[in-house]
């Protein structure tokens, strides 16, 4: 906020602006500043003049008029890109400008003669502080268009900021980035939405969240730009009736949205697919899904212990995102004819190549071995077999999986000319068992399906609720199981949705 | 120098509502039974809805349309408004 040596602020400042008159604007720290400060004390004794001063408020001493743009407020508002700038208003408004010292200049522009005449003629300026790029991000922050609104938080000047989040209940139990104005107006960079607008409703205090609700948020998660109109598309993704996020916190189960990423967008902002796919290590895997549960937690409200009671829980409810080999050329992906599978968002509609995210309602992944078949129809059964436990092996129909196979499993099926399709619809086969070993009672066990059920054949899996996902280190005969949370109507469905239109 | 941050919470300030007083008896009240759809709720609704009627109660009964999703407005409002009392089943 602007202010004089003897106290006047920013508003005062503004007042202090003539309708008619001479400004300037100059720095200490400037050599052609302190050059013509006696032809400032000449202009102002013959006339008026007011000086703002961006560094030191006690320069320049031979002025009186002088008021501190200590916020640069002024300097921003005004375009001062050079210091000296000597502007006059007219009827409230800027009629012209100068910058550097140029006595002819100087002269004509204010009407006085002889005019520092013991001056070098001219003398070019120094940059104004209010573009020097260590202010510039936090003075756009402040003035720009960026029309940052949340609420301002001020930390104690002793408080830690780290402490001080976690304190006021905004972090998952990991550190968060303290989402400064200037951040935030960096994460806005990485889409063409305005910050005012709502990108969805949030379960389950089903608040609405802006765009800037959640760049700040993916700031706090750890995201970079470019990731963020993946979190943008994510969180449309299970801010809906069909994913049911609500009911998502609100179960005892252990799941959470577990989000695949598809498409050229995957490479560009560097995601995992590969090694470790699951796991630690990649920034883009490890903050795009985080970013996405902390605007559930602090926009939404859905916290556990309140909403969310998960019994259990499971490790990706901190964020679990990764993305799909596709294509022959990915990394050890292809089999021995260059041939690969289709990708995840083909399931949904959306042609190969479309930049992606899917929604899975999901919990941990198990995984799943055998190092042993080398035709598809015996990793088929060894994959049914494993299927088949998803929550309990006796229920079915209830709950939908993704069975995530690794370049070694794949290329079995492959190479023997198996597509995804194929593949699926023979693991869907597989997993179909007689009614009677699945009612309730049979093999010893009370959990089980109706009585009723007892005479059908039961797939485990209804229509189209097996996703095979193509993902993994190169070497290793394993795929993963990740099983699904109550599906249909009554539950949760996965949803896929374009991410393009958040860039 | 002090840390300024935005905040990422939706800046809502809840609002506050009494819950409405226990009555002291039951005697002449309507009591509804919300089944949230969970299996074998109904086992229990339905012994409850034996004791309250043996009582002489008034009992009413409804049911959420999937116990994953929060009950309809409109479910609510017509529980809101027919009953002065109701009793919610979470069964497995």
């Amino acid at each position: 906020m602007a202010s004089s040596a003897d106290g006047n602020t920013a508003d005062d400042a503004a007042a202090s602006v003539p309708r008619n008159g001479l400004v300037a604007v100059v720095k200490r720290d400037c050599p052609t500043c302190e050059l013509i400060e006696p032809v400032l004390a000449d202009i102002e004794a013959r006339g008026s003049l007011t000086v703002f001063t961006q560094d030191d408020p006690a320069f320049p001493e031979a002025v009186s008029a002088r008021l501190h743009d200590d916020d640069l407020g002024f300097s921003w508002h005004h375009d001062i890109e050079t210091v000296p700038t000597l502007m006059r208003f007219a009827d409230g408004g800027e009629a012209g400008r100068i910058v550097g010292w140029s006595r002819p200049e100087w002269e004509s522009f204010t009407g006085l003669d002889s005019l520092g005449a013991s001056l070098p003629e001219h003398r070019p300026g120094c940059g104004s502080l209010s573009v020097d790029p260590a202010h510039v991000d936090a003075l756009e922050a402040r003035f720009g268009s960026s029309g940052l609104s949340a609420r301002r938080v001020e930390l104690g000047s002793q408080e830690d900021a780290h402490e001080a989040m976690f304190d006021r209940g905004w972090s998952d139990g990991l550190p968060l980035v303290p989402p400064t104005a200037e951040r935030v107006a960096a994460m806005l960079a990485g889409t063409s939405r305005a910050p005012d607008e709502i990108v969805a409703n949030v379960a389950p205090d089903l608040a609405d969240c802006t765009v800037e609700k959640a760049a700040v948020n993916a700031v706090m998660a750890g995201c970079r730009l470019e990731y963020f109109p993946v979190v943008l598309a994510a969180l449309t993704a299970v801010c809906n009736d069909t994913f049911n996020m609500h009911g998502m916190l609100a179960t005892t189960m252990p799941v959470g949205p577990v989000f695949i990423v598809n498409g050229p967008i995957a490479r560009q902002i560097g995601m995992n697919n590969g090694i470790n796919v699951f796991g630690q290590g990649n920034r883009a895997n490890s903050t795009i899904g985080r970013a996405v549960q902390l605007i559930v937690r602090n926009v939404g409200g859905g916290r556990p212990g309140e909403v969310d009671r998960a019994a259990l829980g499971q490790p990706g409810k901190v964020g679990f995102c990764f993305a799909e080999i596709e294509g022959a050329a990915d990394d050890g992906a292809e089999g021995s004819d260059g041939a690969s599978w289709d990708p995840l968002c083909t399931d949904f509609g959306f042609e190969s190549g479309t930049n992606t995210v899917t929604a899975f309602p999901g919990e941990a992944p198990r995984s799943v071995v055998d190092q042993l078949s080398r035709d598809p129809e015996s990793l088929a059964r060894t994959m049914a077999a494993a299927l088949n436990a998803i929550h309990h092996p006796k229920l079915v129909l209830g709950f939908d999986a993704i069975l995530a196979v690794a370049p070694d499993h794949s290329r079995v099926f492959i190479d023997s000319g198996w597509t995804r399709d194929q593949t699926a619809e023979r693991i869907n086969e597989l997993t179909t068992r007689p009614g009677s070993e699945l009612a309730r009672g049979a093999g010893g066990i009370a959990e089980g399906v109706p009585e009723f059920l007892a005479e059908a054949d039961l797939p485990k899996f209804r229509e189209g609720g097996l996703h095979l996902v193509h993902c993994g280190g190169g070497a290793g005969l394993f795929s993963a199981v990740i099983g699904g949370w109550v599906n249909g109507e009554v539950g949760a469905q996965p949803v896929c949705v374009e991410i393009d239109p958040w860039r | 120098m002090s840390t300024v941050v935005l905040d990422p919470t939706n800046e809502a300030a809840p609002a506050h509502r009494e819950r409405v007083t226990r009555p002291d008896s039951l005697d002449g009240l309507t009591v509804g039974l919300l089944d949230i759809s969970k299996p074998r709720g109904d086992r229990f609704l339905n012994r409850l809805e034996e004791r309250l009627t043996e009582r002489g109660l008034r009992v009413e009964r409804y049911s959420k349309p999937t116990f994953t999703k929060p009950a309809p407005v409109d479910l609510r409002h017509e529980i809101a408004t027919k009953c002065d009392v109701v009793i919610e089943a979470l069964a497995d």
